[in-house]
């Protein structure tokens, strides 16, 4: 017992925060890599999580296609398309002020989750558990599902794989040094229009690959992703928009503190995070790990 | 300006102010007019968006802060004003000031924070704090949660006139649709609009002419919220309700995309905007389609090729350049906020 409330509660609510904490970390960071290299928010991020979840629901109920494979293909999908939306329009906007990016990717966002609902109504689809995960531990104090145990473990390796990816390797390199003076990078004869389109990809295949995680846990829905995104941005902000490491940290953290908030506080646990972005902005305005623009 | 301004541009400018009056006589007259053909109810609605999108067009196209928040001003209002009039029994003249001051408060915590940043950054804070304030209406208990406040009476203007009249409340909404937007104009054409502007055009500059910006942009913040407010207040007396939807985020999108479409930074752009927008989630609300799938695609054609909107272009076209050439913010905004 801690302050009256029963440790098996505080566990699982400390998981169930691990876990959206996972979310938040692997959403922001796609948001993050974006914006780092095209300087623009992608409001679609939450669509497009959407949407990953999506194709996985729709593989298995049209071909059969069952969770493992669909693991890669949603992303996959889902980062394919990123890439054709960037090409057809977002590269068109690069010129002008960053709220058009912002706007246009909100128009996206709108109309992904119109036609999902358009086709497949609003309630909420459920996806099974996949086998070799369906079932849990006992770890004495509370009842794990090893579903869930799967999911933390799979956003920190999609997380720190992608944080290596950017930190330690060649293509890594090219995108930071074209973050930093995109001219530069070209009169070197690198190809950046195509490093761009590949960053968006990237991230929206990120965003795909969190949605079919996602899907066996909540619902498949065309909302799901309404609300979150607007969370996950709090939590970019919190972070500092420029720190990819400071996106992963904060996600995680803040995940965890809004499940401890449910056992503490229930009523606040829908505004903690916001509240606590309000007062890193009045302490800190950069981000916990950002740097002064 | 006015010492350097020759003779020349002196007449075309009073040339460009009549053709100016004669245009704002003729749209005033279509309003006075409009009820006895249009129902005033959808009337009603149209000019309470048209002035939630002018006050948000005040900080968008004038300082160039994009919020995405501005739902928490209008449906705040909303919800206080319902709460003033239905449980405190004020009159609606004053359950609207009310709405006005709480949504003046809310924009003020919001505006010191979300521009604590800059550009972009300030856009995603004014969205997550008002998200937050849509959680804590959906908890608070005088917003009665998702039921909102029904059943709002429409009481006695000044105690004296039945607003439960369509006509009488049309021509008040009309009245203070007119009020909000004479404000609107008169603090854009002021030298504090003209400090406004020249934060949008380039912030730095401001700064080190010695302007303290973060004070101007606070204040235009709260003057647009406080304006906001107006329209959300009207709003919850005419449709004699406050509910959720007003304080959602696609709320805030919306305003955004009639501003958007009217055009971003004119005067009289979002109205436009705002006519289309409703008149067109009217017309979708009874068909299958989802509205947001439809706003969604005028969104993507509007950013991809329609950026100046209706009056903008207008503005860029010949004939808008004669008639207002003299005043060449008009001109000069081919392409509105660049950073």
């Amino acid at each position: 017992m801690i302050f009256d409330i029963p440790i098996q509660a505080f566990l699982g609510q400390l998981l169930i925060g691990l876990i959206n904490g996972s979310f938040y970390a692997m959403l922001s960071l796609g948001l993050a890599i974006i914006f780092g290299l095209l300087n623009v928010i992608n409001f679609a991020h939450g669509a497009q999580y959407m949407v990953g979840a999506f194709v996985g629901y729709l593989l298995l109920t049209w071909f059969g296609i069952g969770y493992w494979p669909a693991l890669l293909l949603a992303p996959l999908v889902v980062g394919l398309a990123g890439m054709l939306v960037e090409r057809l329009a977002l590269s068109r906007l690069y010129d002008l002020d960053h709220l058009y990016g912002l706007l246009f990717t909100f128009g996206l966002a709108l109309v992904l989750e119109g036609a999902f609902r358009y086709w497949f109504g609003a309630s909420g689809k459920p996806y099974a558990t996949p086998e070799a995960l369906s079932g849990g531990y006992n770890l004495g104090f509370m009842f794990l599902p090893k579903y869930r145990g799967w999911v933390v473990v799979a956003s920190l390796i999609v997380c720190i794989g992608t944080w290596l990816l950017i930190e330690k390797t060649r293509l890594g390199a090219y995108l930071r040094a074209a973050k930093e003076n995109p001219t530069l990078v070209r009169a070197f004869g690198i190809n950046v229009p195509l490093l761009l389109t590949l960053t968006y990809g990237l991230g929206a295949g990120l965003a795909g690959f969190a949605g079919i995680l996602a899907a066996p846990i909540y619902q498949v829905s065309p909302l799901m992703g309404t609300n979150l995104i607007i969370v996950v941005f709090a939590v970019v902000v919190v972070g500092g928009m420029g720190s990819i490491l400071g996106a992963i940290i904060t996600g995680y953290m803040l995940g965890i503190l809004e499940g401890l908030t449910k056992v503490f506080y229930p009523e606040a646990s829908n505004i903690v995070i916001f509240v606590i972005m309000a007062i890193i902005l009045l302490v800190r305005p950069a981000g916990l790990m950002g740097r002064e623009a | 300006m006015a010492a350097i301004m020759t003779t020349t541009t002196r007449s075309r400018r009073r040339k460009a102010i009549n053709a100016e009056t004669v245009l704002i006589a003729l749209g005033v007259l279509a309003l006075v007019l409009a009820p006895l053909y249009v129902y005033p109810v959808f009337l009603m609605k149209v000019l309470c968006f048209a002035l939630f999108a002018c006050a948000f067009n005040l900080l968008l196209g004038y300082t160039g802060i994009l919020s995405f928040g501005h739902a928490a001003f209008f449906g705040g209002a909303a919800y206080f004003t319902a709460h003033a009039v239905k449980e405190w029994g004020l009159t609606p003249e004053l359950g609207i000031l009310v709405g006005v001051a709480g949504a003046a408060v809310l924009g003020l915590v919001i505006g010191f924070l979300a521009i604590r940043r800059q550009g972009i950054y300030s856009t995603m804070i004014t969205l997550a704090l008002a998200q937050m304030f849509f959680f804590f209406c959906l908890q608070a208990p005088f917003t009665h949660g998702e039921d909102g406040i029904q059943g709002v009476p429409r009481g006695h203007l000044f105690g004296l006139i039945d607003l439960s009249e369509s006509m009488n409340m049309y021509f008040f909404v009309l009245a203070v649709f007119l009020l909000g937007l004479l404000a609107i104009w008169r603090i854009v054409n002021s030298p504090f609009g003209m400090i406004l502007k020249s934060v949008r055009e380039n912030e730095s500059r401001a700064i080190s002419l010695g302007y303290s910006v973060r004070r101007y942009k606070l204040a235009a913040f709260v003057m647009s919220a406080a304006l906001t407010g107006l329209a959300g207040g009207l709003k919850a007396i005419v449709f004699q309700f406050a509910t959720l939807t007003d304080v959602s985020w696609h709320m805030s999108g919306e305003v955004v995309l009639m501003t958007l479409l009217g055009g971003i930074g004119t005067l009289i752009g979002p109205i436009f905007g705002a006519a289309f927008v409703t008149t067109l989630s009217n017309y979708f609300a009874t068909s299958q389609l989802p509205v947001t799938l439809v706003t969604g695609v005028i969104f993507m054609v509007c950013v991809l090729v329609f950026r100046r909107g209706v009056i903008g272009e207008f503005y860029a076209s010949r004939l808008g350049r004669r008639l207002s050439q003299p005043k060449t913010e008009h001109c000069a905004e081919d392409e509105p906020p660049r950073s």
